[in-house]
């Protein structure tokens, strides 16, 4: 600070910041994706009822699709709230992702087919919670060997770095289980016929049921991680502002590799119960990977209540979406809605002036 | 009206016109009703402590920012709304206060970028080589030569831009501001960090600019620097207008004082 | 850049012509029993110099975008992909279309596709680009991939039409024919090698030029900082759109090349690993470099051959997906250790163990 001469001002310099806080932006950016998200889910909703009616669809038959809709919702979830930890924790979108959604179920069915463990309900149980230590275990080596040296390094950069981290997790999958369908039976009946209900004209499946309470204890345990403990508060600390977490002694770093850790445990954990539906397969994850990010987008990134609801929706509209077209078009939808979503923000998140002001 | 130039000449109207300009911040007012003219042919100052609103004021003119009420106004056109390459191609360029260079390119190449504006070729041009772009091409190199020379950087000319010293560095930014044949510069604290001989070779080329009938408005935190070289000096304080005259005026200004003492008894208390 | 790198450019172009024609000419007479496998061990051959040609084309263009226009395109293959579809429909299925026969019977026919299509490709991308390019790092890359996945999947599901039939659904267009010039088929392989590689050259040549001229300059002020780019002048939206319409162009002309090359186009090869097949080409090239092409396509194509032919030696029942890994790490460790890429990293490296020439890089 030379040169300032007689006028020298050291009072005014904190004093009324003409600076956009991080909260007031987040804020912003919030409402912004929850604005999209309103336009794109009633135009969407238009469309679907006018497609539906060339098929006759009842009321019922809506809330069906909804409901089976539901259950992937919930898996888009879990993964969506694994992007969003990573990305505020640490800013880097994580493409691998999907790969530990795939590898949560491949893991448990791996070490379920073996009787290591006499009754099945116990063993499925820690067959699960060893796959999903193991994924976590996962996701801190790759936070550690593959993100962490290059953490200086461009968006870009870091982005093509977990794409190479989701090839090569997958490629490890071909390799181990080749390429056919691992089988996970489904929870109610340890079988592979599931259990269904009738209730008031809808069928449920007893595993949609294990989905969604899976899915809510742990957006609780997420809720209290974050919401009582002290390495929770940390983290969010982190993720409000890596600096000022740094400056008051919170070891960023760790919490990196924590986020990551977390994120792969989310993600497997998502996998595991939706492995009695979908067949699981070492190329699952891209699809439910890039699912998630949308709905990570769609609730603006950087909120987790935003991300679960995102999912949800996501998951619903897209069983709608697909029960009025061709089943092929099924994948369309989450990637239209991905483009007007991330259209529907004006400049993205960062603007040229926050830029300069800065 | 008798511009305050110095010269004595007449000029009907301001270049620039800022009325009435408000800024608010989620809510906090960076400025406050701000209004003033720059006048052909001036070296207008802004100047102000730290965060008073300099450099806001600044990024509305430059069309990085939009004001919240009030208009600016450049050769009796609104240019509020307008992104900053449509006011580039209006007549008004800018360097920043921390210099912004485009990492990988030379020193040339920077002045050729400035000139960007004066160019025509297109995609097109560039991809066959068509004998126009070759020789608008040749042109705009004459012309970068001819500016680095006036601007003394003509023997850095194929040196990486970030392997010079600060003080070239910011007499390069005026090269690429001045590469686009402004009418009005816009200066962000080009004295900052440089020391006093950069800072004299500075002021010897921002007299010369005036001097090749480029207005210019300067905003700094180093007050030799501005008394020196400003025909008017306008002075802000937590975003409002506090005072506006010829150098020696604001020197014996009692508000101006006032604010630049106040803060200075927090300094010292501090 | 300095004047030795524009005459290494020259020396380049040359050395590569020279090689060019000499493996044509091998090829073309088989001069005493000789040709390009049993000289390289069976590892080169010319359908691999051809993909390498073509896919030279499509990275001078994903060069141009992500490395000095510093835009991310993670669904590039889309654009490759309506290209390719583009000459297969117009070609295959002229009749169908109601084309008379009098034109597309023409040997000039498939060409004129060609040139519509890459055009057309480039205007389209230009109305996607606009909006589309409004987002930056992430969200950019987010938003390509996604639109290479719609893309694809409209191609999967005969963009929804059905009834026309017009991609051909999961199997695609068989029977597209070879290109002719006047009455000279291009074909054998080593005449299309010819071809392939007279437009790979023309692509680095025009690449080259774009870099040095106006235009290339504002893509490289856009690529330091946006903002400041605005403020000297360069109208980034529009740069950075028509950019991205040059890239989608060039991919379109690829996707042609590789139409008459192939004679079948399938949509598999244009889904999403196809897109990251070639950022990862463009990496380990070097994207900021016209040059890093070549050698990103030939280094990779090499790689993924070797692991082909020689890594079910290793695991026996491999098959062609195990790339994935070996894929996956030349990224990672690519992008650690040699961000810019063999070209750029690899001179600037050769520069500092003063195995090369002193100049300036």
């Amino acid at each position: 600070m030379s040169g300032l001469g007689l006028f020298r001002v050291v009072g005014r310099a904190s004093a009324p910041a003409p600076v956009e806080g991080v909260e007031a932006r987040a804020r912003r950016e919030e409402a912004i994706g929850r604005w999209g998200m309103g336009v794109a889910a009633a135009g969407i909703a238009l469309v679907l009822i006018l497609l539906g009616r060339r098929h006759g669809f009842g009321p019922t038959t809506y809330i069906q699709f909804a409901l089976d809709g539901l259950r992937a919702g919930s898996i888009y979830a879990l993964v969506a709230l694994g992007f969003v930890l990573i990305y505020r924790v640490t800013g880097v979108i994580n493409f691998a992702q999907g790969a530990f959604v795939m590898l949560g179920p491949m893991i448990t069915a791996t070490l379920y087919e073996r009787p290591w463990l006499s009754p099945p309900p116990l063993r499925l149980a820690a067959s699960a919670a060893a796959a999903v230590a193991l994924t976590a275990l996962l996701g801190v080596a790759v936070e550690r060997l593959a993100l962490y040296p290059a953490r200086r390094a461009s968006p870009l950069t870091r982005v093509i770095i977990t794409v190479g981290v989701y090839l090569i997790l997958q490629g490890a999958a071909l390799l181990l289980w080749g390429p056919y369908a691992k089988v996970l039976p489904a929870f109610s009946t340890m079988a592979l016929a599931d259990r269904s209900f009738r209730i008031a004209g809808l069928l449920v499946k007893g595993q949609s049921l294990w989905i969604w309470g899976t899915t809510a204890a742990t957006l609780a345990a997420l809720a209290l991680f974050f919401g009582r403990t002290t390495l929770g508060k940390a983290m969010r600390a982190c993720a409000v502002n890596r600096l000022a977490a740094q400056l008051m002694g919170i070891p960023v770093d760790r919490m990196s590799t924590l986020a990551f850790g977390m994120a792969a445990a989310l993600g497997a954990i998502g996998g595991i119960v939706l492995g009695p539906v979908t067949r699981a397969t070492y190329d699952m994850g891209l699809d439910l990977g890039l699912k998630g990010f949308v709905a990570a987008v769609m609730g603006g990134l950087v909120r987790f209540p935003g991300a679960a609801l995102g999912g949800l929706l996501l998951g619903v509209l897209e069983n709608l979406w697909a029960g009025v077209t061709l089943a092929g078009f099924k994948d369309l939808f989450a990637f239209i809605v991905l483009i007007l979503v991330l259209l529907a923000r004006p400049t993205g998140f960062a603007g040229a002036a926050e830029e300069e002001r800065a | 009206m008798v511009s305050p130039n110095g010269t004595g000449e007449r000029a009907d109207r301001p270049l620039l016109e800022v009325i009435r300009v408000r800024k608010a911040f989620s809510g906090l007012m960076a400025l406050v009703d701000v209004s003033l003219q720059v006048w052909p042919g001036q070296i207008k100052g802004l100047i102000g402590p730290n965060g008073a609103g300099k450099t806001t004021l600044f990024n509305l003119i430059a069309g990085l920012l939009r004001p919240t009420a009030g208009d600016i106004r450049f050769q009796g056109r609104s240019i509020v709304g307008l992104p900053p390459y449509r006011i580039v191609a209006l007549g008004i360029a800018r360097t920043f206060q921390n210099v912004r260079l485009f990492p990988g390119m030379t020193v040339l190449e920077h002045v050729l970028v400035g000139a960007h504006r004066i160019g025509r070729s297109g995609l097109l041009g560039a991809i066959f080589q068509t004998p126009r772009m070759r020789a608008e091409e040749a042109r705009l190199r004459e012309r970068a030569w001819a500016l680095l020379e006036r601007v003394g950087l003509a023997e850095w000319a194929d040196r990486p831009a970030e392997s010079l010293p600060l003080g070239l560095q910011r007499v390069l930014e005026v090269a690429r501001a001045l590469a686009s044949s402004p009418r009005l510069l816009l200066l962000d604290e080009p004295g900052a960090g440089l020391n006093p001989s950069e800072k004299a070779r500075l002021a010897a080329l921002i007299q010369e600019v005036r001097r090749a009938g480029v207005t210019v408005l300067l905003v700094e935190h180093d007050m030799g620097l501005v008394m020196g070289l400003a025909d008017e000096i306008a002075v802000l304080d937590y975003g409002v207008l506090i005072a506006e005259g010829p150098p020696e005026a604001i020197r014996r200004d009692p508000r101006v004082i006032a604010a630049y003492l106040g803060a200075d008894e927090v300094a010292d208390a501090a | 850049m300095g004047r030795v790198w524009r005459c290494w450019d020259g020396i380049g172009l040359a050395v590569g012509v020279l090689l060019v024609v000499l493996v044509g000419g091998l090829e073309a007479a088989h001069p005493l029993g000789l040709s390009l496998p049993r000289l390289t061990g069976g590892l080169l051959t010319l359908d691999l110099l051809i993909r390498a040609g073509i896919f030279t084309v499509v990275l001078v263009g994903l060069n141009l975008l992500m490395g000095y226009a510093g835009q991310v395109s993670l669904g590039q293959a889309a654009f490759y992909g309506m290209g390719a579809f583009c000459s297969a429909i117009l070609t295959v299925r002229a009749r169908a279309l109601g084309i008379p026969s009098a034109l597309s019977e023409a040997w000039w026919w498939p060409w004129a596709v060609m040139a519509v299509g890459a055009v057309g490709v480039g205007l389209l991308a230009y109305g996607i680009g606009r909006p589309v390019l409004r987002l930056r790092g992430h969200y950019l890359a987010m938003a390509t991939l996604g639109l290479g996945i719609a893309v694809y999947i409209l191609l999967r599901e005969n963009l929804g039409l059905s009834h026309l039939n017009l991609t051909g659904g999961f199997d695609g267009i068989q029977g597209i024919p070879r290109l002719r010039l006047g009455g000279l088929v291009l074909w054998p392989a080593w005449r299309y090698f010819l071809l392939v590689w007279t437009f790979a050259f023309g692509a680095i040549l025009m690449g080259r030029n774009v870099v040095r001229s106006r235009v290339g300059r504002a893509l490289r002020a856009i690529h330091g900082s946006e903002m400041a780019a605005e403020s000297v002048g360069v109208e980034a939206p529009h740069y950075k759109a028509l950019i991205f319409a040059l890239s989608a162009g060039l991919a379109a002309l690829g996707g042609s090349l590789y139409a008459h090359f192939q004679t079948t186009v399938i949509p598999a090869t244009f889904g999403f690993g196809p897109s990251l097949e070639l950022v990862v080409m463009s990496a380990v090239g070097g994207m900021a470099s016209i040059w890093g092409a070549p050698f990103g396509a030939l280094a990779v194509l090499l790689v993924q051959e070797i692991l082909r032919t020689r890594l079910h030696l290793l695991i026996p029942n491999a098959q062609g997906e195990f790339e994935a890994i070996a894929f996956g790490l030349i990224l990672v460790l690519i992008m650690l250790f040699l961000p810019e890429g063999l070209t750029v990293g690899g001179l600037r490296w050769l520069r500092r163990r003063r195995l090369l020439f002193p100049g300036r890089i």
